[in-house]
């Protein structure tokens, strides 16, 4: 798509996008090309000789157990996050949709969640789970079920999924009511004229129009899973215990960061990179709309 | 399950409906509620596992505490200001950046301007977290680690927000370039008098998503911004946490109602804004 009308000049045009092109080069394509270029080297043990060994990361990385148990992990955590924030957040929009008494209301006090930081959600959750200073921790325990996620890796798994998720479903929420607005109300007053019961209705008629917006919310609840959870198992978990909580993004730094191993960390980086191409791609073949970051 | 006047027993379901979104209402609230009752208490009432749900006397000196001194000796203060500045920076840059890249590929032949908009297109693809090491090498190499250029500009390049500007833009009418071009405007005039003022909308919906942006980020100001100079408040309220048995919690619970204060009310007051932006943009 292009406008009939421009202004001539070159030199002003190349100022503007100067800034944007300068940013994205120095620090997206540069680091990224280099975080590639790392993937295939390795470095002795005394980070003096580094040598180019080809695939040998990658060969590693999918032979080592413990990588494919984090992988294991993180599909269980995506899944389990997209599942409940889309779930939750199209029951709440169906009923946010209808013509209620003080459904504006509702809807304030159903959006400010979008507002909280991962990190943050997380933080409001260990004051509800903590087996000694949550309200929920303690109460299990004194009800005699042991409850303690820094302790029991499947309850820790559900506790970091119910934060990450809690905090995703006003996002959800927003782009659901949306989608449910827009559906034109003569096809569902054609069904309810042709007699279709409301839940019936629901399942034949605004769920298949809904289905654009589902999908696309679910390529983005899958990144948000993948990506920017990072907060949330670092302030509640930090991947633990025993590795119960470590998704691929939190293992990637701690490879990173605290084993300062840059081979394996580069190639866990252009797996992750692999992943998310793959999400836009698969959101681009599939709705064509713009994408989502 | 609609909004239309459905004959028969259309009353009757709408308890359903608020029930469920009460339900809704409550699980988002509860958290909120027992941090912000919480920070009215001492730290020896949470330690014992009470769980206040109603407030409690010490909020003024429990707030007084974090914002002069802070439970980890950097007051919560100077944390909220390097949060405000980075998020400010971050929404404000982002727009900037992308408004100007988004007019040079709209309202000109530019040179080879289908490989600037590839190139900023497939920024979407690498978000921060998957090139996290070597860019933290080009910001070390660059002497710009714990700084507020560091924690900033790396993560100001926005394809979302160019994307946005680009698609508006090819929907302002060409009478309006010819118009400026007759009455011998050149193209920055029309930019600040034409493109900027029809922007406004865009800018403040854009503006909402990417302060809570800013003010959200984790693992890069984790990384590079570790002086206690340009500490961000979701950074220092986790670190509070450090080492459980001698965590003073009711100050985390007081510098967690500070963190999520500001881009709570951000969301809040511009709402208008920023649900029709975002519904907006990220389609």
């Amino acid at each position: 798509m292009e406008r009939k009308t421009v202004f001539e000049g070159k030199l002003l045009p190349c100022l503007l996008v100067a800034p944007q092109l300068l940013v994205t080069i120095l620090f997206f394509f540069w680091p990224a090309g280099q975080a590639v270029w790392f993937a295939f080297l390795r470095q002795d043990a005394f980070g003096i000789r580094t040598s180019f060994v080809g695939l040998e990361n990658f060969q590693d990385l999918f032979a080592d157990p413990l990588y494919l148990e984090t992988l294991r992990n993180t599909l269980v955590f995506a899944a389990g996050v997209s599942l409940i924030a889309l779930t939750v957040a199209l029951l709440l929009a169906v009923m946010a949709d209808r013509q209620i008494r003080g459904a504006g209301l509702y809807r304030i006090l159903l959006v400010w969640p979008y507002a909280i930081a991962p990190a943050v959600a997380a933080v409001l959750w260990i004051f509800l789970f903590h087996p000694q200073i949550g309200l929920l921790g303690r109460a299990l325990n004194e009800a005699g079920l042991p409850f303690d996620y820094k302790l029991n890796g499947t309850q820790a798994m559900l506790v970091v999924i119910l934060a990450a998720a809690w905090k995703q479903v006003s996002y959800n929420f927003i782009f659901f009511l949306a989608g449910l607005q827009s559906i034109p109300k003569s096809v569902l007053e054609a069904a309810a004229i042709d007699g279709a019961r409301p839940a019936y209705r629901f399942w034949t008629v605004t769920f298949p129009l809904l289905s654009p917006t589902t999908f696309f919310l679910l390529v983005v609840n899958l990144v948000y899973a993948f990506f920017e959870t990072f907060g949330v198992i670092d302030a509640l978990t930090k991947g633990g215990p025993a590795r119960a909580t470590e998704t691929l993004i939190y293992r990637a730094y701690i490879d990173g960061r605290v084993n300062l191993d840059l081979g394996m960390s580069s190639a866990q980086s252009v797996v992750l990179m692999l992943v998310v191409i793959l999400l836009t791609a698969v959101q681009f073949r599939f709705i064509e709309r713009r994408v989502h970051y | 399950m609609s909004t239309t006047d459905s004959p028969g027993g259309r009353a009757g379901t709408d308890w359903l409906a608020h029930a469920v979104l009460l339900l809704g209402v409550v699980l988002f609230a509860l958290p909120l509620w027992i941090v912000l009752m919480g920070s009215s208490h001492d730290a020896a009432t949470i330690g014992r596992g009470e769980v206040p749900l109603l407030p409690g006397p010490h909020a003024a000196e429990n707030y007084a505490a974090a914002w002069g001194r802070g439970p980890t000796g950097v007051p919560v203060a100077r944390m909220l200001w390097n949060s405000t500045v980075m998020a400010l920076c971050v929404a404000v840059g982002k727009i900037a950046i992308s408004i100007l890249s988004a007019y040079a590929v709209v309202f000109f032949r530019l040179p080879g301007r289908n490989l600037v908009f590839w190139s900023i297109f497939l920024t979407l693809m690498l978000p921060v977290e998957v090139r996290i090491f070597p860019t933290f090498k080009v910001v070390s190499d660059l002497g710009l680690v714990n700084t507020y250029a560091g924690l900033i500009i790396p993560i100001i390049a926005s394809a979302t927000a160019t994307l946005l500007f680009r698609q508006f833009f090819l929907t302002i009418p060409d009478e309006f370039v010819e118009a400026a071009k007759m009455d011998g405007a050149g193209p920055l005039r029309f930019f600040r008098d034409v493109v900027l003022p029809l922007s406004r909308t865009n800018m403040a919906a854009l503006f909402v998503i990417l302060f809570v942006y800013g003010w959200n980020q984790y693992l890069w100001p984790l990384l590079v911004a570790t002086s206690e100079d340009v500490e961000t408040v979701v950074i220092g309220m986790v670190k509070m946490i450090g080492s459980e048995s001698n965590t003073d919690w009711s100050l985390v619970m007081t510098t967690c109602v500070l963190a999520l204060l500001p881009p709570v009310l951000v969301v809040l007051l511009m709402q208008r804004w920023f649900v029709k932006g975002l519904t907006e943009t990220e389609k």
